[in-house]
């Protein structure tokens, strides 16, 4: 496998399928562990680090279930490759900086992503598509075990497993889902939610994490609080919290649709067209047409696209999946060209 | 478009600042863009905050703290407080009496409950039964301020705790 394969598939987490698929795109899982003792990524020196790398991929490779996956070294990659993996939700940004002793696992289906040399020794992610949190810390907590048996992780029984950051002290998890809220967003219903959110010590991201504007009416959700509730009880309560989050989006559909039908039928018919027609078009304004599109699929507005074309368009239309596609560098205005022939190729075929 | 700051290039990111309700526009070539996040990111860091805090809850100012390193890795509190991450695992014991209360200004507890390397948990068993029924009674006794009981319980843990892992190693 190399990362052109990656490009041949659509990763696990976007094949909208699994629980409430409508709404929620994806659900992660990561976990933050560090060795013992040794110093953390940005205070280790070169020596530690590299000792670290090789200790780490050492231990991946005894493992069967990841026996599938592949390493790569982020100081081998080009700029491209770089962001094509942050696109993809592979790796963070920070971790395509300063790249000396950094890398990242990835097995074959995108489910599960091991970056080394983060801001700990290793953060272990695992993606699933739809609402499905708990299937993936099933998944992920078996990697752990399996981890824990040939590394001797930080841990101590007071504080848990010791992190760099003493906001991920505890568990070391972040567990978040990504939604699709468009209903609440044109309602204007979404800023007394995302306060209900943060009141209860969760966070809310745009698609591609910190500090990213919400963009296409998509919104990460994720636990702050990592120590003093276990795994369990933490997926739990956001499970509840997002449960409840589904469930106001649902209304604020239903209430558009009574309201207005013929003005959600028409925007979601003219953002197909556009969309269908565009030989020009932006990143911003492909996020936002998909976004009617997607909405336009869950309320039977649009009966012949699927589901799965849409979340696969909302990350191959991002600018370093289009020049990998074309396999050279592209500029800004010549992004916008391709990015259209791109989505009318794969909305009509053509 | 062209960029709000030099204009002289096409503006091609569109940034929103949100300050107190107030919403505001910025329409930027890639360069300046890339100028202005290199200076939101000076103005204000994680370190920033985390040492803030760290600060809020003890101000040390006696010469033994300040001086205060960890034996294993060199960090000492001063550096911790500048960039807000610790240096190693064994940070964590060094600097114990300025980071229990910092966890629980983070966290809301400082106490953990959930895996271990040694015990894990699957959904399918919910809670782990005797353990995970101990944490919780061990957290209600912290919760009334009985801590004499929590104390007991505390050390039923830790007892339970090293059985398991105990077997662990035995089977290894």
């Amino acid at each position: 496998m190399n990362l052109n394969d990656l490009l041949k598939h659509t990763s696990e987490w976007l094949k909208g399928s699994g629980p409430h698929s409508d709404i929620v795109l994806s659900s992660r899982i990561r976990l933050a562990r560090n060795l013992d003792k040794i110093p953390f990524p940005h205070w280790a020196n070169k020596k530690q680090a590299e000792a670290v790398l090789n200790q780490v991929e050492e231990a991946i490779s005894k493992i069967d279930y990841l026996r599938k996956s592949k390493c790569f070294r982020l100081a081998e990659l080009d700029g491209i490759d770089k962001q094509f993996l942050v696109e993809r939700h592979l790796v963070s940004y920070e971790h395509t900086q300063k790249t000396d002793y950094k890398a990242v696992v990835i097995d074959e289906d995108e489910i599960l992503a091991i970056m080394i040399n983060e801001e700990d020794h290793l953060r272990i992610q695992v993606m699933q598509s739809g609402f499905n949190l708990f299937e993936a810390w099933n998944i992920i907590s078996q990697i752990d075990d399996a981890l824990a048996k040939e590394l001797n992780f930080a841990f101590t029984s007071e504080w848990g497993y010791l992190t760099a950051c003493p906001t991920n002290t505890g568990t070391g998890m972040r567990a978040s889902v990504m939604l699709h809220l468009p209903a609440l967003v044109m309602t204007r219903q979404i800023n007394r939610v995302l306060s209900a959110v943060a009141k209860l010590s969760f966070t809310t991201r745009g698609l591609y994490g910190e500090g990213t504007q919400a963009t296409g009416n998509l919104f990460q959700i994720s636990n702050q609080v990592s120590l003093g509730h276990s795994e369990i009880e933490i997926i739990e309560n956001l499970s509840g919290l997002i449960r409840q989050v589904i469930e106001q989006e649902n209304q604020a559909r239903q209430t558009m649709l009574n309201r207005n039908w013929a003005m959600i039928e028409d925007r979601v018919n003219r953002s197909l067209g556009i969309l269908k027609s565009a030989h020009i078009i932006s990143s911003q304004e492909t996020l936002e047409l998909l976004s009617m599109v997607r909405m336009g699929c869950d309320l039977g507005i649009i009966k012949n696209i699927n589901r799965s074309i849409i979340n696969e368009l909302f990350i191959i239309t991002q600018p370093a999946h289009l020049q990998k596609i074309e396999n050279k560098k592209l500029s800004t205005e010549e992004r916008d060209i391709k990015r259209a022939n791109l989505i009318r190729e794969k909305l009509i075929g053509k | 478009m062209l960029c709000g700051i030099c204009g002289k290039n096409q503006a091609t990111v569109h940034l929103t600042e949100i300050i107190d309700d107030q919403v505001s526009e910025l329409h930027l070539c890639e360069e300046c863009a890339r100028q202005k996040s290199a200076e939101m990111e000076q103005q204000f860091s994680l370190g920033d905050l985390l040492g803030g805090l760290a600060e809020f809850e003890k101000p040390p100012k006696d010469l033994e703290t300040v001086s205060l390193k960890c034996s294993n890795c060199g960090l000492s509190y001063t550096d911790f407080k500048k960039i807000g991450r610790l240096g190693c695992s064994e940070c964590y014991f060094t600097f114990k009496k300025y980071l229990g209360p910092l966890l629980k200004r983070i966290h809301g507890s400082s106490t953990h409950y959930g895996k271990s390397p040694f015990i894990s948990i699957k959904v399918s068993q919910k809670k782990p039964e005797l353990l995970q029924q101990l944490r919780a009674r061990l957290q209600r006794a912290i919760e009334m301020e009985a801590f004499e009981e929590a104390a007991k319980i505390r050390d039923q843990i830790k007892e339970l705790e090293k059985k398991i892992l105990d077997n662990h190693k035995q089977k290894e």
